[in-house]
């Protein structure tokens, strides 16, 4: 019996995981969904956040993602990922800055479209934050 | 006879170009090496996302969304990658030739074509040829380019696609075929053209979170930037691949003038000390 899934997490500058799950957590747009081996077929884009592996071993990986698609299949899941970086590479202190930054811009208002991306700079940032908080608690 | 100390000046010249070039040489190989790691690693997302959209077409047959639909062409757009310096052999000038056979093609059939240029040394270009229009540049992404950078040049042709100001968008790239040889090649991207079609599985469909056209819009978009994306990475092995072979061929044949230029030297050194003692000899002679 198959109780894992499959997982190939990608993004367009290189492949970031490739293999067996037991559960995927991922941050959908309409908000974070979990998988588990035989989910039902589904297509969604997903926003900001951490998309977690458990590994039939009982690991856990985390990793961001600063939006993209995920296509659930029975067997397979595919993460298209935007830009994901391991998230124990993730630069805490460029995190905080590119919080700060994106603050800064919201605060000066300049027209629609840097508020806009201004908001996406500030959701990433908090996301990666929580990833690695998250990632702290469990070495700590 | 060029002076014994003009030669030896112009030999020390070339010694120091052939340093140089050497040393480019070499960056580039190493680069080189560097950039089809990257053309590697861009091949997983481009094979997932394909599967895919094979997968979204095959669960809505009768969905259709403007990139997958056929036009007449009346207008036609090419996106060009071609390098940021020069220095790298006849590539940009062969990737120039396979642009313009393409361009003139469509123009005999009566299509308008305008352009999107990446990479300074194609906007150098097609500046001078000005029956051409320019729609949109981006230069000096570097030996890494990064699919940020390429995200609005590309939106800009795919507005104008979705708009029906374009009827067939191409890529048009260098190929790294291998070290010694890159091939400039036109790829259509727009509307996508779908492969392995035949593969029709029992129907099912899936669940699609907001809606599925929207999914697909977003999709297709991801799709045309990795090519995009490919494109550029494989253009930078390619600018390497050239400029190391390049570079190759003009330090041999500074060693080459540099040989032949030795070898006069020596005969004109030769021959001043020749005629320095026969004067000698005359002068103790007449003594």
């Amino acid at each position: 019996m198959a109780t894992t899934v499959h997982v190939d997490i990608v993004s367009a500058e290189g492949e970031i995981f490739s293999g067996e799950a037991s559960m995927v957590f991922a941050p959908a747009v309409m908000g974070e969904i979990g998988i588990a081996p035989r989910h039902a077929p589904l297509l969604t884009t997903l926003k900001p956040g951490e998309v977690r592996v458990q590994t039939p071993a009982g690991e856990e990986h985390f990793f961001f993602v600063s939006g993209g698609a995920i296509e659930i299949q029975p067997h397979l899941v595919t993460v298209l990922a935007d830009t994901a970086l391991r998230a124990h590479d993730l630069d805490e202190a460029a995190a905080l800055q590119a919080k700060q930054r994106a603050e800064e811009a919201l605060r000066d208002r300049g027209d629609k479209v840097e508020v806009a991306e201004a908001q996406a700079e500030l959701a990433r940032a908090v996301a990666q934050i929580r990833a690695i908080e998250k990632l702290r608690k469990i070495k700590g | 006879m060029p002076g014994v100390k003009e030669i030896r000046i112009k030999i020390a010249s070339f010694k120091s170009t052939q340093k140089i070039t050497k040393a480019m040489e070499m960056v580039a190989a190493s680069k080189m090496r560097k950039a089809q790691e990257r053309m590697r690693a861009t091949r997983p997302y481009a094979e997932k996302i394909r599967r895919v959209i094979g997968h979204l077409r095959h669960a809505n047959p009768d969905f259709k969304h403007p990139y997958l639909v056929e036009r007449e062409p009346k207008a036609v757009g090419f996106i060009v990658i071609s390098t940021d310096r020069g220095l790298a052999g006849g590539l940009n000038v062969n990737l120039f030739k396979a642009t313009l056979a393409a361009m003139r093609d469509w123009q005999q059939q009566g299509a308008e074509v305008s352009l999107c240029l990446i990479g300074s040394k194609g906007v150098q270009f097609f500046r001078r040829l000005g029956n051409v229009q320019t729609l949109a540049t981006v230069t000096h992404l570097g030996d890494r380019p990064h699919v940020s950078d390429l995200i609005g040049t590309v939106k800009v042709m795919l507005d104008l696609y979705k708009e029906g100001k374009l009827d067939r968008l191409f890529l048009v790239h260098n190929v790294f075929v291998n070290t010694m040889s890159q091939k400039p090649v036109v790829r259509q991207l727009l509307p996508v053209i779908s492969e392995d079609e035949d593969k029709l599985q029992k129907l099912w469909d899936y669940i699609y979170e907001p809606s599925a056209g929207d999914l697909l819009e977003g999709i297709l978009m991801r799709y045309i930037e990795s090519q995009v994306y490919q494109g550029a990475v494989e253009n930078v092995a390619c600018e390497m691949a050239a400029r190391m072979v390049a570079m190759k061929s003009a330090t041999d044949n500074a060693g080459k003038l540099i040989e032949e230029l030795q070898l006069i030297y020596n005969k004109a050194r030769q021959a001043a000390i020749t005629k320095e003692i026969s004067e000698i000899v005359g002068g103790a002679a007449a003594v």
